[in-house]
């Protein structure tokens, strides 16, 4: 019988290294957001109230978690049937696409945006005066590298060439196969992509500041440059925020891929 | 009339490597055909070419009279078992045998009977809602075949679905999948490289090599009568001897300068290099007293290898090695290093011409696309 391993005490102390690395900044921030405003003694909750009522707040945390969302669904609708089809028909195309994929990390957004509002002028207004238009095509892009190598591991976990010929001999078109057979086993996959994202998005600031496009981060800056213990209670309620819209993308993957990524785990 | 027709199929991959070369195979209703070959031999090529996962350059698949050459594979209604485990890892059981049902619009409870059905048929009635991961590699194989199954197939195929199980699961499962083929009388496809298992379960056996059937025919007259070197080569162990015909109105062969008769020598041209195929459970062996005989060659017992019932004997002798089976006990008699004098049967050799060069066995070529 296999003699249970101990964890080694070196294990503990880095483990609490890493948590006072991560944690003990955050406590900081709190314990600054606690302080008032009028006296800049703790501990009040007048910071937070302040964010609550204030309707900028409201408004930017709305157009920046629309965005992440149409940013996320029009990634996957365009990455998960390319990859797809890439690792199926055309594998040799695979290293161009993860070098074309590494093009937005060399590329600074100071530099990008200037050349997408170069670009896309005289483009209809619906699409260049609006970030459902604009600003979605730059962060695509931005996501681009996050969806393509988070995807390209998920399908590279799977037999996709056996999966889709076993659903094709059973009558499956190419459409119900990406979504019945193959979509199911890359969900883990999808779902890191779109956390990635949703994160990229709800903390973009340099594209959406030169486009004049009020998102979220847009508004923290404000906040940071006006009011100091409220920008703090911002920060951390922006991360509870964060982590909150991905814990419901895993929740909402969780009901009915649960079962797949505990699959796709075991192989 | 022929239910499933390959007609002069021809498929070249990139880089010239020739799969099929005229591959021509007429297989009637409720027939069981194995595709039998080496690596490379283009066995599988045909079936992919049969599912619709590959188009032929040359030549016509026919099912019922149909050409569905150019139909896509997921009109052809073939069921397809494969080598590496197919089932959709995120369905149970159940679900994966019920995919093709769904996917013609059967109603729940017409799919529900039907999927129980196969699934008792394959003897997986208890597994119904377990997902893969919790199927041994047997049981997968199992769940494929009733989803292949479920759709009612025209055409059963069978890509080698035992290779990745162990011995004692391939004997098993390749008599339930002859038993199920032979119930349902479905046409079927079968690939393999294992001679035994193509023998064991199949009406008809096709020999591929180098893209090209070399012999087609009934398992025992694949095994008894093989038409050419490298089906003689590939099915069963053979020893082949090289001789030369000196007397051909008594079959007589100058073997390395033993003279032997073979009936079936009789009528060759005097001078005429030949090669006489000997299975080796046709050679008898006997400690070498020195008073030799017809048709008997002498050497030394080299290795013993026990198969069971019969000992596998290597003896090297002045002209050529040889194999031969004995019983077990009497093996026994027959130790390594002991001088014997090897027996070969006049009536039951085959002669064959004699091929210049070894029988290469070519690696095998990448499907279009991979």
């Amino acid at each position: 019988m296999k003699g249970r391993r101990g964890v080694a005490p070196s294990a503990y102390l880095w483990l609490f290294i890493a948590a006072a690395y991560f944690l003990i900044p955050l406590l900081a921030t709190f314990l600054f957001s606690l302080k008032s405003n009028a006296t800049g003694k703790c501990c009040t909750a007048d910071s937070y109230t302040w964010v609550i009522h204030n309707g900028g707040f409201w408004h930017s945390i709305k157009i920046s978690l629309i965005l992440a969302l149409e940013t996320i669904v029009i990634s996957l609708l365009l990455f998960v049937p390319t990859i797809y089809w890439v690792h199926l028909k055309l594998p040799k195309l695979r290293p161009v696409i993860a070098f074309l994929a590494l093009i937005p990390f060399v590329v600074p957004p100071i530099v990008m945006v200037v050349g997408l509002l170069s670009v896309y002028r005289g483009t209809p207004s619906w699409f260049y005066a609006q970030p459902w238009g604009f600003l979605v095509a730059a962060y695509v892009i931005l996501a681009f590298p996050y969806m393509y190598f988070s995807l390209d591991a998920g399908f590279r976990s799977i037999d996709v060439h056996t999966l889709t010929e076993a659903s094709q001999s059973l009558g499956a078109s190419w459409p119900v196969t990406l979504l019945k057979v193959i979509l199911p086993n890359i969900r883990t996959a999808a779902l890191a992509a779109s956390f990635l994202t949703l994160a990229i998005v709800m903390g973009e600031f340099t594209i959406a500041n030169l486009a004049a496009f009020n998102t979220f981060p847009r508004f923290l800056q404000y906040v940071n440059e006006t009011q100091a213990y409220p920008a703090a209670a911002l920060t951390l309620m922006s991360f509870g925020l964060t982590w909150g819209a991905m814990l419901s993308l895993l929740l909402v993957g969780r009901k009915r891929g649960a079962r797949a990524a505990v699959i796709t785990g075991a192989r | 009339m022929a239910y499933l027709e390959l007609q002069n199929l021809h498929r070249e991959f990139a880089g010239g490597v020739r799969a099929l070369d005229g591959i021509e195979i007429r297989l009637g209703e409720g027939e069981f055909l194995s595709l039998l070959g080496p690596s490379g031999c283009g066995k599988t090529t045909a079936l992919r070419l049969v599912a619709g996962f590959d188009r032929p350059d040359e030549g016509r698949i026919v099912v019922d009279g149909k050409d569905i050459t150019n139909v896509s594979p997921s009109k052809r209604d073939m069921g397809m078992v494969f080598q590496a485990y197919s089932l959709f890892p995120n369905m149970t059981a159940r679900e994966n045998v019920a995919f093709g049902l769904k996917i013609r619009g059967k109603k729940r409870t017409d799919r529900d009977g039907r999927v129980k059905e196969l699934l008792e048929l394959v003897g997986l009635g208890h597994a119904v809602d377990r997902y893969p991961h919790q199927l041994s590699g047997g049981m997968q194989q199992r769940v494929a075949l009733a989803r292949a199954l479920a759709i009612e197939p025209r055409v059963l195929l069978l890509d080698e679905p035992l290779s990745a199980l162990d011995a004692k699961v391939r004997v098993q499962l390749r008599e339930e999948i002859r038993r199920i083929q032979l119930e349902l009388g479905i046409t079927t496809l079968y690939v393999t490289h294992d001679q035994e298992e193509a023998l064991a379960v199949s009406d008809h056996v096709a020999v591929m090599y180098r893209g090209r059937i070399e012999q087609m025919g009934a398992p025992a007259e694949m095994y008894s009568a093989p038409a050419t070197p490298f089906v003689a080569e590939f099915i069963g162990t053979m020893n082949r001897l090289e001789a030369t015909v000196t007397d051909p109105s008594t079959g007589t062969v100058d073997f390395g300068g033993v003279m032997l008769t073979v009936e079936a020598a009789r009528g060759r041209p005097k001078g005429e290099r030949v090669l006489v195929l000997v299975r080796p459970e046709t050679v008898e062996l006997t400690p070498t007293n020195g008073g030799g005989g017809s048709n008997t060659v002498d050497g030394e017992v080299l290795t013993q290898a026990f198969l069971g019932p019969v000992t596998r004997l290597k003896v090297v002798g002045p002209g050529a090695d040889l194999i031969a089976d004995v019983s077990t006990a009497k093996a026994a008699t027959l130790p390594i290093g002991m001088k014997v004098t090897a027996a070969l049967p006049a009536t039951d050799a085959r002669v064959l011409d004699l091929t210049d060069g070894p029988i290469e066995i070519p690696e095998e070529p990448a499907p279009a696309g991979r």
